[in-house]
């Protein structure tokens, strides 16, 4: 069983992104750039399932700009197989992602799709959803416990309130959430490996799919700062303040 | 043409962010219809009728929608789409599940986690954890839409006198299949809904200790309990209390933050509170830069202490 895993190339995590002046975006231009975190818990998930034998072959994809070849190599380095980069230029908003990969989808017919359950910069939470419904497939979404077996996925998802199970037949779609796996430091030696992995590069005109935006930005603002307010002494004076000041309590 | 909501309910009542994504749907101009899909849920029809604002109850059952598997919900709602410009979901769990796949169908971008309707075309959403907000404007026919509950006021939930409408059911899809769950039942209030909340960090350091030390202090305010990822990794508090970007937002009247440094994925979940309360003993915390009120102090004496003194002056 093949499983196809995708990855999208984001401003680190750790980076605080900052408004651009003009109100046209924001300023990642010289930005540390990374695998967005819930697509790393997508790929360790996969690349566990292959050592465990329930996987023969994790191909990791990709849409976007060139760079997105550094992020390919860390999936290959994590463990991949062999990766496809579909590299544009143009915006790609989720539907346009999840079009590109219903497309690989059919060719390569996986028997699992993993995906992050959200990118942290559009913070979008679309595209897995978006992928299973024009592929015709089953979705767990949020996954925190992966079980795959007698073409059958069992999934443990975090909802409100609480965890749910669900059980679908394969080939079905996955989204993680954080507490899926805890993903393996890359090593040197790997690194090297991945280097000499497979990378096939695409255009979405290859795969006959439009990636025009939908949604058009009209602006992007800072959000209203909150400032910080006072520190209090002690107990008794919070308890004060927050009875007579601010009247919560 | 009408906006359509797409209830969050338990078959015998409607949730409340049902009622903040009314609002929302009412923003977009035109009336309001609320689908409920459940499983003998003629209850939580009829609470959704007396929802202030609602124009139509449209009321899809079967025991197919019981446990509200995504595949089942989003094809009855496509059943139904036709006759709408704006299809709404509140941007809970369940929501962002189905949402994306009743978009995907309908061939149009969905616009997750609006903060506000700046008109029948153009939201606001926080993008970056909330570190930027875009202004985005729609060209496609329907507008499917996941809404924030916290950026918009609850509809009342009376004083409404809707008509139910029964609506087709559509079979069961037969993709997946309902397992089992594990919900905590308890008696606080909930999460996204408490007027107080009091979050937990991984300061706590054990879950042994974060249930000795948060529990004696909601239980004073009435408060729910949140935590931090940090608290929820380490396995100190259960998944749904995270609050923060990838878990739940929310926007108390008062927040209490205990032993949490204030990562900015967390303040992503918790900056729109009311009133915010720090305490951590480390004065540098980021979290000091949002708090109204902050306290550097050890959580352990000063938490106990807060609630000896609730106590005090409660008698």
């Amino acid at each position: 069983m093949k499983i196809l895993v995708s990855v999208k190339r984001v401003v680190d995590h750790n980076v605080k992104v900052r408004v651009k002046s003009d109100g046209s975006g924001v300023d990642i231009a010289n930005a540390k750039m990374s695998m967005n975190p819930f697509d790393e818990i997508a790929v360790e998930e996969a690349v566990r399932l292959k050592e465990k034998g329930v996987a023969t072959e994790v191909i990791a994809v990709s849409c976007g700009v060139q760079q997105c070849q550094e992020t390919l190599r860390t999936a290959m380095a994590i463990g991949a197989d062999r990766a496809v980069l579909v590299q544009t230029d143009e915006e790609l908003q989720p539907l346009a992602v999840a079009r590109l990969l219903k497309a690989l989808v059919d060719k390569e017919q996986p028997g699992l799709v993993v995906l992050g359950k959200q990118a942290i910069d559009d913070d979008a939470n679309q595209t897995g959803q978006m992928l299973a419904a024009l592929a015709d497939l089953p979705q767990a979404t949020f996954a925190s416990k992966l079980e795959v077996a007698d073409g059958k996925a069992k999934v443990t998802r975090e909802v409100d309130g609480g965890l749910e199970t669900i059980s679908m037949p394969l080939p079905a779609v996955v989204t993680t959430d954080l507490r899926l796996n805890e993903p393996r430091y890359v090593t040197l030696p790997n690194i090297m490996k991945a280097k000499k992995k497979q990378l096939d590069t695409v255009k979405p005109e290859d795969l006959g799919v439009d990636v025009r935006p939908r949604l058009k930005t009209l602006k992007v603002t800072e959000p209203t700062k909150r400032s910080a307010g006072i520190k209090v002494p002690d107990v008794a004076t919070l308890l004060q303040k927050l009875k007579t000041e601010a009247k919560v309590i | 043409m009408a906006a359509l909501v797409i209830a969050e309910h338990d078959n015998a009542s409607i949730k409340a962010a049902t009622l903040n994504t009314v609002t929302a749907a009412a923003a977009c101009g035109g009336d309001v219809h609320v689908l409920v899909a459940g499983a003998n849920a003629g209850e939580a029809a009829k609470a959704a009728s007396q929802i202030a604002g609602v124009a139509k109850v449209m009321h899809a059952d079967g025991e197919q929608f019981a446990h509200g598997l995504a595949e089942n919900v989003a094809a009855q709602v496509l059943a139904i789409a036709g006759n709408y410009g704006h299809i709404l979901f509140p941007a809970t769990a369940s929501g962002k599940n189905v949402a994306p796949r009743v978009a995907a169908k309908l061939d149009v971008a969905q616009i997750s986690d609006i903060t506000k309707v700046d008109s029948a075309d153009t939201f606001e959403r926080p993008i970056y954890a909330g570190n930027a907000i875009a202004t985005v404007q729609s060209s496609d026919a329907v507008k499917v839409i996941t809404v924030r509950t916290t950026a918009f006021d609850p509809a009342a939930a009376t004083g409404g006198s809707a008509g139910v409408e029964t609506a087709g059911a559509v079979g069961d899809t037969g993709k997946s299949k309902f397992e089992s769950c594990e919900i905590a039942k308890s008696d606080r209030p909930e999460l996204t809904a408490a007027k107080i909340i009091v979050s937990g960090g991984r300061a706590l350091g054990s879950s042994e200790k974060f249930q000795d030390v948060m529990t004696p202090l909601a239980d004073k305010l009435g408060a729910a309990i949140g935590a931090s990822r940090a608290a929820v990794d380490a396995g100190y508090a259960p998944n749904d209390l995270q609050v923060g970007q990838t878990g739940k937002i929310v926007a108390p009247q008062l927040y209490v933050a205990c032993g949490i440094s204030g990562a900015i994925q967390h303040l992503a979940g918790m900056k729109d509170s009311k009133v915010i309360v720090a305490i951590n003993k480390d004065a540098e915390a980021p979290i000091f830069g949002v708090a109204d009120y902050g306290l550097v102090d050890d959580l352990f004496t000063a938490v106990p202490e807060l609630v000896s003194s609730l106590e005090a002056t409660a008698k």
